[in-house]
């Protein structure tokens, strides 16, 4: 046999041989144990990395949940389907848990809210207008109408209406709450998906401007509070609910002169589906 | 002197990734963040030096007295594939969310144009070894440089009002053209 082809096998072979071996004492110096229910957990949650459980991803709220300190139940996008398949995973009991969903508490839109003299030219996003001016309207508690929950939506759950104000698509909620987080004024909140009753406003102004900026506000009359045994209880000239304690047969409803105490609007948005192939009207308006 | 010019002329004048246009994915798939962009440009940096020094042995000690030159590549490779296999055991014992944030780009280091080029380059130009090692340390040195710079403009674009359509890659690349016009600046400053 050639001897340069006896000279290359042995020196790949040998260093092969080398480079196997650094290898080999390598992996067991820095062998790193890793629990594989981390990997089936991961595999189990929805991966969007959205953030809603408070933890850095779905991997990181994977680790946490086989180290125990985060609960089986903690994916809120995952829903009862993922808390069972991870606690079926971590050998526990899931239990039920009921889906939250965002509630948008002001109903001041275009049409309700009393505009400035003055109009805000700038970047159309509420943290710009909350910091700049305030936006549009006179009231310094309501939706600021820029849309920034709705581009906090990684799933595409959020859309603003003509009204200018934001409305949940409730099957395409996941209830991860980023909305909650993006909203400078704090007017979306997170509540049980069977919770009907809410104050649909954040107004604390005296009753006389609460009236002037938007007429559907909670001017702080205080009606609601007399009449409901604890269950609404008066923060700084606004309505605040006590959902512990209560009842909605007590709330006279009809003597709110505003209506800013009341039933949620039955969700009309629906996402509709379109046959592949097929345009949408849009799309032939723009053809 | 010859060595600190040789340092120079391979993180800035010759950079790998803004001169050469070798290693572009990390440099655009790690930019995203100074710190993981920073450790990336460490993590190359230390398979480049490594690199350096035992392509260099096995070139001048193995392959050469023995003329066995056409096993170059087949044996710049595995030296290559092992440091990469070790640097990210290493980074996975030392620090998880680093190994997740550098994600599939470690191990693609791997077949890193940029580290096959630097072996490469430096056979050719005949480097002795102190230079060889030089010439490693400053090409590290220099895709460190250019992908924590890229970083940190990425992470100020973040808050810029960048066009709907050029948002994402298409500024990224953008960026990255922009830098390199800047780097050509250098070009012609030392001739090594």
């Amino acid at each position: 046999m050639d001897a340069t082809l006896l000279i290359a096998i042995a020196t790949m072979g040998g260093l092969g041989f080398i480079f196997a071996g650094g290898l080999a004492i390598a992996d067991k110096k820095l062998r790193v144990f890793e629990d594989p229910k981390i990997a089936q957990i991961n595999e189990l949650l929805p991966g969007a990395n959205c953030g809603g459980c408070g933890y850095a991803g779905c991997y990181d709220f994977a680790v946490n949940v086989v180290s125990g300190k985060a609960l089986v139940t903690g994916c809120p996008v995952g829903g009862e389907d993922c808390a069972h398949d991870i606690a079926a995973v971590m050998g526990v009991d899931a239990g039920a848990s009921i889906k939250m969903l965002p509630r948008i508490l002001c109903r001041g839109g275009n049409s309700e809210a009393v505009k400035k003299m003055v109009e805000y030219y700038g970047p159309l996003s509420c943290s710009a207008m909350a910091i700049v001016s305030g936006g549009d309207k006179q009231c310094y508690y309501g939706c600021l109408g820029g849309g920034d929950c709705v581009e906090a939506c990684p799933f595409n759950a959020m859309v603003m209406n003509e009204n200018g104000l934001p409305e949940v698509i409730e099957e395409l909620c996941t209830g991860c709450g980023n909305c909650v987080k993006a909203c400078p004024r704090n007017i979306i909140e997170m509540h049980p998906a069977d919770r009907q009753v809410f104050v649909f406003c954040k107004n604390q102004d005296d009753p006389k401007k609460a009236k002037e900026v938007c007429s559907v506000s909670c001017m702080g009359c205080g009606i609601c509070a007399r009449k409901s045994d604890g269950g609404v209880v008066m923060d700084n000239n606004l309505a605040v609910i006590n959902y512990a304690q209560f009842d909605s047969s007590k709330i006279p409803f009809d003597k709110c002169k505003t209506g800013a105490i009341g039933y949620l609007n039955k969700n009309e948005k629906v996402v509709i589906e379109i046959p592949v192939g097929e345009s949408t009207s849009m799309e032939k308006e723009l053809a | 002197m010859e060595l600190i010019l040789i340092f120079f002329s391979a993180a800035i004048v010759n950079n790998f990734v803004l001169a050469y246009f070798l290693g572009i994915c990390p440099f655009i798939g790690v930019s995203g963040k100074i710190t993981s962009a920073f450790s990336m440009g460490m993590a190359t940096t230390f398979v480049m030096t490594i690199t350096a020094i035992v392509t260099w042995l096995i070139y001048h000690l193995l392959l050469v007295p023995f003329q066995l030159e056409f096993l170059q590549y087949v044996s710049f490779i595995l030296v290559i594939a092992s440091l990469v296999q070790f640097v990210e055991m290493f980074v996975k014992k030392v620090s998880q969310p680093l190994y997740r944030a550098l994600g599939i780009f470690l191990p693609l280091i791997t077949t890193n144009c940029a580290i096959l080029g630097l072996a490469l380059f430096m056979v050719l130009k005949d480097y002795t070894f102190i230079q060889g090692v030089v010439y490693g340390v400053g090409a590290g040195a220099g895709f460190t440089l250019a992908i924590t710079v890229m970083a940190g403009i990425r992470e100020e674009l973040d808050l810029a009002d960048v066009p709907k359509p050029f948002k994402g890659v298409p500024i990224t690349l953008i960026v990255a053209g922009l830098l390199a016009l800047a780097f050509m600046g250098f070009s012609g400053l030392i001739s090594i």
